[in-house]
């Protein structure tokens, strides 16, 4: 079963019907109990990383996802999701994270040139790091993903897997272990973004 | 680098989709569902579908096939159509959209789209715009072009980015259904004073018409059309790879060889 980490951000409508689509049994739930008995877990968020980040310790479950992680439970953080999985972030302040994957978020329009536009919005390619990563088992390199996003996952080069350029080149996924993160939406990547969740429900 | 976006728009009315839809091979051409799983496959980029009915009845009807259009394709979907007040915006979202667009809804009630960006983010808001050239300058039409607001369509569009708009589709009134390529005066009008997406809508009749847009406007991030691609007239892998061999990044699906 995977399940899907209600904290109370975001709309999970399409990531729930995305498991589905691929056959798989999935929860959303924010239950510790069903947290624990689940497979795979799935961290999903948007919004502020503030916002997110104290619902998440606030609902307690913040504890739960680093015990089971610790466990070797495959987690996978998407967007904001992704995000919460570093040590922190710099958006609007200073804020920490689960501390999963080392380094830290901040913002795109440091990075870029003054003309492009932030949010990076849109399909954009992927490139892989180092060794293929098993979560792209299923796609190429070159293959496009849908991001929606203004900060980025910095300082993290030991767990880099995938990056994609926008002005820079932008983190767009990482691993450390059982724990995954992507910066772009494969619930909104069509059979990329299947492929990859497909991929991730058999870890 | 980000791609240029290929959208095309589905109207629907009383859960079918209406409008100059023919295709040869699809069974059934008026289904939602049967289309968006269709041009998701051809390479699509996003799909808009705008409600047009006008009764309760046949709105609840356009929620429910929203939520079926959105658990089986995956990629963005924007609704549009009878959006008024922030209350639109949670009922379509939580079906599956992922952003808003809002045309009359904002005219009649300018604040809706501030709300609804403090409560989804900018990302999630599109200012949908109807403009038409009157005394030299461009004014914003209401009710689907019929009517003079007398707004100056450029400060609207200002006005509404500032307010949280995160994406911009302007629909030329002057050059829609005629054929002859885009509005790139109108265009270049408003990217001149936006920094989001902003959507060019009205006049696309052939492939040529897109690779002259973004080859002319390069901040331009997106062409949406509808009957050019309902009736085959512009087929999307075609287009694509058109607008490839001319140099503009574009999301290729089908792998080739």
């Amino acid at each position: 079963m995977i399940a899907i980490i209600d904290y109370g951000v975001g709309n999970l409508f399409s990531l729930k019907s995305s498991f589905a689509f691929l056959g798989k049994e999935v929860v959303v739930t924010s239950d510790p109990a069903v947290l624990a008995q689940a497979d795979h877990l799935i961290l999903p968020g948007v919004g502020a990383f503030e916002d997110a980040a104290r619902k998440l310790r606030e609902s307690g479950l913040d504890r739960v996802v680093l015990s089971e992680a610790k466990k070797g439970k495959p987690l996978l953080g998407i967007c904001l999701g992704m995000q919460m999985l570093f040590e922190k972030s710099y958006e609007y302040g200073e804020h920490d994270g689960l501390g999963l994957i080392k380094g830290s978020v901040k913002p795109i329009r440091n990075v870029i040139s003054e003309d492009l536009k932030v949010p990076h919005i849109g399909w954009n390619a992927l490139s892989f790091r180092k060794e293929k990563s098993p979560l792209f088992r299923y796609i190429d390199e070159g293959d496009f993903v849908y991001f929606v996003h203004s900060f980025y996952g910095a300082d993290c080069d030991e767990s880099v897997i995938a990056t994609t350029e926008y002005g820079a080149t932008l983190t767009a996924a990482v691993a450390s272990g059982n724990v995954y993160g992507t910066q772009f939406h494969p619930e909104k990547s069509g059979q990329v973004g299947l492929a990859i969740l497909r991929a991730f429900c058999e870890m | 680098m980000i791609t240029k976006r290929i959208i095309p728009c589905l109207d629907v009315k009383n859960g079918r989709v209406v409008k100059g839809v023919n295709f040869l091979g699809l069974a059934d051409v008026s289904s939602p569902v049967k289309l968006a799983q269709f041009y998701s496959e051809c390479g699509a980029d996003e799909l808009v579908f705008y409600d047009i009915t006008a009764s309760a009845e046949g709105r609840a009807l356009f929620t429910d096939i929203l939520c079926k259009v959105a658990k089986t394709i995956f990629i963005p979907l924007t609704v549009g159509g009878g959006i008024n007040t922030v209350e639109d915006f949670d009922r379509v979202l939580k079906c599956g959209a992922d952003k808003v667009s809002v045309n009359s809804g904002a005219i009649r009630n300018p604040s809706l789209i501030g709300e609804a960006a403090r409560k989804y983010g900018d990302q999630c808001v599109v200012l949908s715009v109807d403009a038409k050239r009157v005394d030299g300058g461009f004014r914003v039409f209401a009710k689907g072009g019929r009517e003079d607001t007398g707004i100056d369509a450029i400060e609207w569009i200002k006005n509404g980015v500032a307010a949280g708009a995160g994406e911009i589709v302007l629909n030329s009134i002057d050059t829609d259904g005629v054929k002859k390529g885009f509005d790139l005066e109108m265009l270049e009008a408003v990217c001149n004073v936006v920094d989001v997406p902003v959507i060019a809508s009205g006049g696309a009749g052939c492939q040529e018409d897109f690779v002259t847009l973004f080859k002319t406007l390069p901040k331009v991030d997106a062409g949406l059309a509808a009957s050019i691609f309902h009736f085959g007239e512009v087929a999307i892998p075609d287009l694509k790879q058109t607008l490839k061999a001319n140099g503009i990044d574009v999301r290729i699906t089908q792998k080739e060889g």
